[in-house]
């Protein structure tokens, strides 16, 4: 059932090299989940966000300190290796440091025809950041329209906003069949949806949710769910890792991923005059990255409530080695949680991860979780 | 028989007293009645001196440098905050800082004095975390000014950027007001803008003393010096110590008094030093070299402008160019405009800009070659500085690097660090200066 989107998150390349051919379209490489997709959409661009491969490197050492994460160094090995040859621009919308130096590496020693750093505002909580984005967005959008040669028309921005709020809305019904007793797809597959939505052609891939939205109902498991989990952490694609906590007796039913719920979770407002102003505020307003959530903790809540409407019995808190703003809201976030009766397991992440010793602290995490049946 | 003559600075006494006095008079400001705030070092600390003349701030970098120069004090600050479950890689600032904070102890003696609020900049990812920890656990109001719109060059014709930061400035004053029940004061912010300006350019004048051969400073000195910048660029007697400063360094320029005796050989480092080993810059003096400065140094407190000759210098107060600042709004758009223009404010957004500023560095000021530490205690000013290194190699300036940690003791190797300023200075084609 969920074949397409296995394909589309294997072979992400094939298919953005693909869509260019056909559509004679262009397509832009974005880092972080920030950068405002209507207006590429609206501009007939595909937006395809940067991910690693997971596999070790040795291309990035010379530009990295080795103190930064392990993403945005993998991130930055698939530009200097070559894998994004089919970009024609980038655009990293600010969020942390890390990811900031990967861009910039990246546009230095990678030939690339465009490249925006889009000033993003860290105090999302300020009254000043709607307005304060809004001006960026409009200069970004100025800067698209430069480099493509077309002007960007209101309707333009309708299109981008419906589009965009549609797959969102696709990905909100598919989430709800991973509520209830017996979730109708495994964690493993929401991720190949969740994850691939953010570099295929979004009509595209909404139709496809649709198609499995119609199938779905009828659809009978044939594995147990066992433990139902939440993923907290960044960025996380790892299906190697999702795969094997998934083996070992437990569903992942949600997230709070920037490449999963974070993601898609809000909309913009289709209703208001000024387009560039709902975008901001849809940006503004998303669950917050740890980067930008100060001084009050918006995400602890959210997550929580997450937890609660999914049901999970626990958490997995996943942390991106060296990654500063995860780290700095790990201890508050699970003894919140703690305090809330959710259990949480904190594993540290690498480019790749050390399956074997996470089988077992995941397998004993499972037990702890499932005492209450024991006793 | 040296090569020049050296003499120490006359004012050393008074820098060690003028910071003694800052210290305490955070601890004990609200036995005089007095308001004790918290945040950092990058903060608009001229803002809360609206409040009153009896506001006594505590920045955090400062604070836990100096903690990381009490090595025992410091293990013991790391590790209560790594059995309150903290990550060891975060930075050794902020590690330092609640380690104090979780221990009650103030490095200075006595217990950690517990600020009325905390007033904080965001620049760097922990900048807006570490006082978001701290009012948790201290439970007190915490207010975060965002600063990341981009680089100068791309600021100052953008009045948009500028409007969203005053706009969180305006803000922060409703929010002073309210947690202290205090009425503002804008003339007390007038003053306290324009004393930003006077220190923070003065210090630039300080360091552009510095191009001269011999040089009349060496870096491990200017810490203690520029240190007053990262304090409270706002004070008035920290200014008035930059004047004084400026006198006597002037002066041992027309003598022609060396910080090193034997110079021959001018580096520069880049990033926060491993403070509880500053030694390091004496070992250097065995070669005869001296570490000038950087564009930490030089550029964390300093505001520079490049000069009609295309040369660096201090950056022009609005009072020197008659720009008169009378409200409120204008003193916090000055503010907002002088700061962001400030050197190290730059590279956060592209670490080519700091590589084009650390190359004029190199020439005006005259460098042989350039240490650059590998700071694992500080992602901010760590970054891209691979890439900085790669600029400076290709422009043909040796550079070797060493990894440490400015205030994380356990991190810093003292003997391989040793070991590679030898190799260096024998790339360098420079042998220790016998005794004799």
């Amino acid at each position: 059932m969920f074949s397409k989107f296995e394909e589309w998150y294997r072979d992400r390349h094939d298919y953005a090299r693909a869509w260019k051919e056909k559509s004679s379209g262009k397509v832009f490489g974005c880092f972080c989940s920030y950068v405002p997709e209507e207006i590429l959409v609206a501009a007939n661009i595909l937006p395809v966000r940067v991910l690693g491969s997971h596999e070790p490197q040795d291309v990035t050492e010379p530009h990295l300190f080795g103190m930064f994460c392990p993403f945005c160094r993998d991130v930055l090995a698939q530009g200097l290796k070559g894998r994004y040859e089919y970009l024609d621009g980038i655009t990293l919308a600010q969020s942390c440091i890390h990811l900031r130096q990967a861009y910039r590496s990246w546009e230095q020693h990678v030939d690339q025809p465009f490249s925006y750093y889009l000033p993003h505002p860290m105090s999302v909580q300020s009254p000043a950041a709607v307005p304060y984005l809004r001006e960026e967005l409009e200069n970004y959008k100025k800067a698209v329209e430069e480099f493509t040669g077309s002007k960007i028309t209101n309707d333009d921005l309708d299109r981008g906003i419906r589009i965009l709020n549609e797959n969102r809305e696709a990905m909100h019904e598919l989430y709800k069949h991973r509520i209830g007793p017996e979730p109708k797809l495994s964690g493993k597959e929401a991720m190949w949806v969740t994850v691939s939505s953010t570099w295929i052609d979004k009509e595209e891939h909404t139709a496809e949710i649709r198609r499995v939205l119609k199938l779905i109902e009828e659809r009978e498991m044939d594995r147990e769910c066992g433990a139902k989990l939440m993923f907290v952490g960044s960025e996380n694609d790892d299906i190697e890792f999702i795969n094997m906590v998934e083996s070992v007796g437990a569903t992942v039913v949600v997230d709070d991923h920037c490449t999963g719920t974070r993601y898609f979770w809000n909309s913009t407002a289709d209703d208001m005059n000024d387009r560039i102003e709902a975008i901001a505020k849809r940006y503004v307003e998303r669950p917050a990255c740890p980067s930008k959530d100060h001084p009050v903790r918006t995400r602890f809540p959210h997550i929580l409530k997450l937890a609660k409407d999914f049901d999970v019995q626990g958490v997995i808190l996943i942390q991106q080695k060296f990654c500063d703003p995860h780290e700095a809201d790990m201890v508050p976030l699970r003894k919140y949680l703690e305090e809330n009766d959710i259990p949480c397991l904190f594993l540290e992440f690498d480019v790749t991860v050390p399956l074997g010793p996470f089988r077992i602290r995941v397998e004993a995490f499972l037990e702890m979780v499932g005492e209450e049946d024991l006793f | 028989m040296a090569k020049y003559k050296t003499e120490p600075l006359k004012c050393w006494a008074k820098a060690k007293e003028l910071r003694d006095k800052y210290y305490q008079d955070y601890a004990t400001a609200h036995e005089r009645g007095g308001i004790r705030w918290t945040g950092g070092a990058w903060s608009f600390d001229a803002i809360p001196y609206g409040l009153g003349d009896d506001v006594y701030p505590i920045t955090g970098e400062p604070y836990a440098a100096s903690i990381a120069f009490n090595k025992e004090f410091s293990l013991k600050c790391m590790e209560a905050t790594e059995a309150k479950g903290w990550a060891r890689d975060l930075c050794s600032y902020m590690r330092n800082y609640w380690g104090s904070m979780y221990l009650n102890k103030y490095n200075f003696g006595g217990p950690y004095p517990k600020p009325t609020f905390a007033f904080q900049d965001h620049i760097c990812c922990s900048h807006a975390k570490w006082y978001q920890v701290v009012a948790e656990h201290e439970d007190i109001p915490y207010f975060n000014i965002d600063v990341s719109v981009g680089p100068y060059h791309l600021i100052k014709d953008n009045p948009q950027k500028i409007k969203y930061i005053v706009d969180q400035m305006h803000e922060s004053i409703e929010f002073l007001e309210k947690v202290t029940g205090r009425e503002y004061n804008d003339d007390k912010l007038i003053e306290a803008v324009k004393t930003d300006m006077r220190s923070t350019s003065t210090w630039a004048k300080i360091c552009e003393l510095n191009k001269n051969v011999p040089a009349p400073l060496e870096e491990k000195s200017m810490y203690s010096f520029y240190v007053f910048g990262t304090l409270s660029k706002a004070k008035k007697e920290f200014a008035d110590f930059y004047d004084e400063l400026y006198d006597e360094v002037k002066d041992r320029v027309d003598r022609g008094i060396a910080a090193v005796a034997n110079e021959r050989c001018r580096l520069m480092s880049d990033t926060q030093p491993p403070w509880g080993f500053l030694k390091v810059f004496r070992y250097l003096e065995k070669y005869g070299a001296i570490s000038v400065g950087s564009l930490y140094t030089f550029g964390l407190v300093g505001n520079w402008e490049v000069k009609k000759d295309g040369t660096w210098g201090a950056r022009e107060t609005y009072m020197e160019k008659g720009i008169e600042i009378n409200t409120r709004d204008e003193a916090l758009t000055a503010l907002a405009d002088w700061t962001l223009s400030r050197p190290e404010w730059q590279h956060f957004y592209d670490p080519g800009l700091k590589t084009e500023m650390m190359l004029r560095i190199a020439k005006e000021w005259k460098l042989t070659g350039v240490m650059l530490h590998l700071n694992r205690g500080c992602e901010g000013l760590s970054t891209g500085i691979m890439e900085n290194r790669l600029g400076l190699v290709e422009s043909g300036i040796p550079v070797m690097t060493f990894e440490g940690n400015m205030g994380d003791e356990r991190e810093f190797d003292l003997g391989r660090t040793m070991t590679r300023i030898d190799s260096f200075m024998e790339t360098l084609d420079l042998e220790p200066i016998s005794a004799d």
